[in-house]
């Protein structure tokens, strides 16, 4: 078993959940709640991985990050690193991938809280942000939690593009689904196999308490 | 009919599948472009394609010795050669420092295919070795799925350099955004292209037509173009 990239896809998976959670909360809690012009726009650029081949985005990124680029240069400026080929590029397209599995979960668990205990709490004195944390926050949480499985597990599983920003570097880039593909190609069937019921036993055990698909 | 063919082949085989259209208009081609690898075990599950056109003379050679071919379909089409690329903007005078490019302090990328699967990958990873810049450049490498990838990864600026195959550096797309030099034919086992007709082919004789074509005088000079030989 490769264990390096087992790692690195654990690795991988759990830094997309967390920055999902930092930028993905806030983002939902918005689309949930805010009547503004702009939310159905927003909602669909969100929503634009679902049907996005991971190519497409891959391309994008690589193109977009690649040294000569405006973000590439920028980059390479505040960091002295380049975006291709590193792990911070396959986190950065794992992220934008899995963006819709994360904040889509979200906003329905925000939307599922009874709008009247929000403008209670408003009407009590709390501002919007106390509101978010100690009303919305705690109600929508098996939502939120679900997200996060669903973020974390897709991230595993990723690999399109990974394969367009990657390079298939060991223990930078070369994540477990990348590494089954080498090894289907370099006839190693046998590494190919474990690897792969590897993914199969840890997506059932993530899907099975996962309340996605479920009826509520 | 259709064809499974190296990556390597895009452009001249393109090139040579529109020669061939225009000499047998009964007969339409379809080829499918990926790793010679992925194709030889894809075609252990009896892949649906008529010809195989590998980058490497071993995959043909195990079809035949696994029964998906006839030895008698079994031939070699060209030997590759391999060059170091940069892009036009680079700063890096590719011509003075030869194979040291990819030790050039300037380059933190260097791109080549994988070598696990990659025929091209595993020549210019036995000519780093032979040139003895590897281990000085090994840190830096980033791997391609199929030759083509890699050519992608450093055309696109990603990568600072790549190792990737003649018959790319020459194509359209390439040939004008990038200088190359060639790396010696002596520094890495020949780069022997072979193919092979698969037993199950569905048609058998337009598959013969393709390869007399390919190896035929058009062909050949087509294949030329694209810094394709039959010598090393």
């Amino acid at each position: 078993m490769d264990w390096t990239a087992v790692r690195l896809s654990l690795q991988l998976a759990a830094s997309t959940t967390a920055i999902l959670l930092v930028i993905g909360l806030p983002l939902a809690y918005w689309l949930a709640t805010t009547r503004r012009r702009g939310r159905a726009a927003i909602e669909t650029l969100v929503a634009l991985p679902l049907v996005l081949p991971p190519t497409v985005l891959g391309f994008y990124v690589l193109m977009a990050t690649a040294p000569g680029s405006v973000p590439g240069d920028l980059y390479q400026r505040l960091t002295g690193g380049v975006l291709p080929f590193s792990f911070q590029g396959i986190l950065l397209g794992s992220v934008l991938y899995n963006l819709p599995f994360a904040v889509r979960p979200f906003a329905a668990a925000f939307a599922r809280v009874d709008r009247r205990l929000i403008e209670a709490s408003w009407c009590l004195g709390a501002s919007r942000v106390q509101t978010f944390r100690r009303v919305a926050l705690p109600l929508a949480w098996p939502g939120i939690l679900g997200g996060m499985i669903l973020a974390f597990a897709h991230t595993i599983g990723e690999f399109g593009v990974v394969l367009m920003v990657g390079g298939s570097i060991p223990g930078v880039t070369r994540t477990l689904s990348i590494a089954i593909y080498d090894d289907v190609q370099a006839l190693d069937y046998a590494a190919a196999g474990e690897a792969a019921l590897l993914l199969v036993m840890f997506s059932f055990a993530v899907l099975a308490p996962c309340p996605f698909g479920r009826p509520a | 009919m259709s064809i499974a063919a190296a990556s390597d082949l895009k452009f001249a085989l393109d090139d040579i599948v529109l020669a061939f259209e225009r000499q047998h208009p009964d007969i339409s081609v379809g080829v499918t472009y990926g790793a010679s690898g992925m194709f030889f075990a894809q075609l252990l599950s009896r892949a649906p394609f008529d010809l195989f056109l590998s980058a490497d003379v071993e995959y043909p050679r195990k079809l035949v010795e696994q029964g998906q071919a006839e030895k008698t379909t079994e031939f070699l089409y060209a030997i590759g050669h391999l060059v170091v690329w940069v892009p036009q903007s680079s700063p890096l005078d590719v011509d003075a420092l030869g194979i040291r490019t990819v030790i050039d302090p300037a380059v933190r990328r260097v791109a080549i295919a994988n070598p696990r699967h990659a025929p091209y990958g595993r020549a210019a990873e036995a000519a780093l070795k032979s040139l003895k810049v590897y281990d000085a450049v090994q840190d830096r490498l980033v791997f391609g799925e199929s030759v083509a990838q890699a050519a992608q990864f450093v055309s696109s600026a990603a990568a600072d350099a790549g190792i990737i195959a003649l018959s790319l550096a020459l194509s359209p797309p390439l040939r004008d955004t990038g200088r190359f030099w060639r790396v010696p034919a002596d520094a890495h086992p020949p780069l022997e292209q072979g193919g092979v007709i698969l037993s199950w082919a569905r048609d058998r004789a337009a598959a013969e037509e393709v390869r007399r074509f390919m190896t035929g005088a058009a062909g050949r000079a087509i294949l030329e173009r694209y810094g394709f030989t039959l010598e090393r």
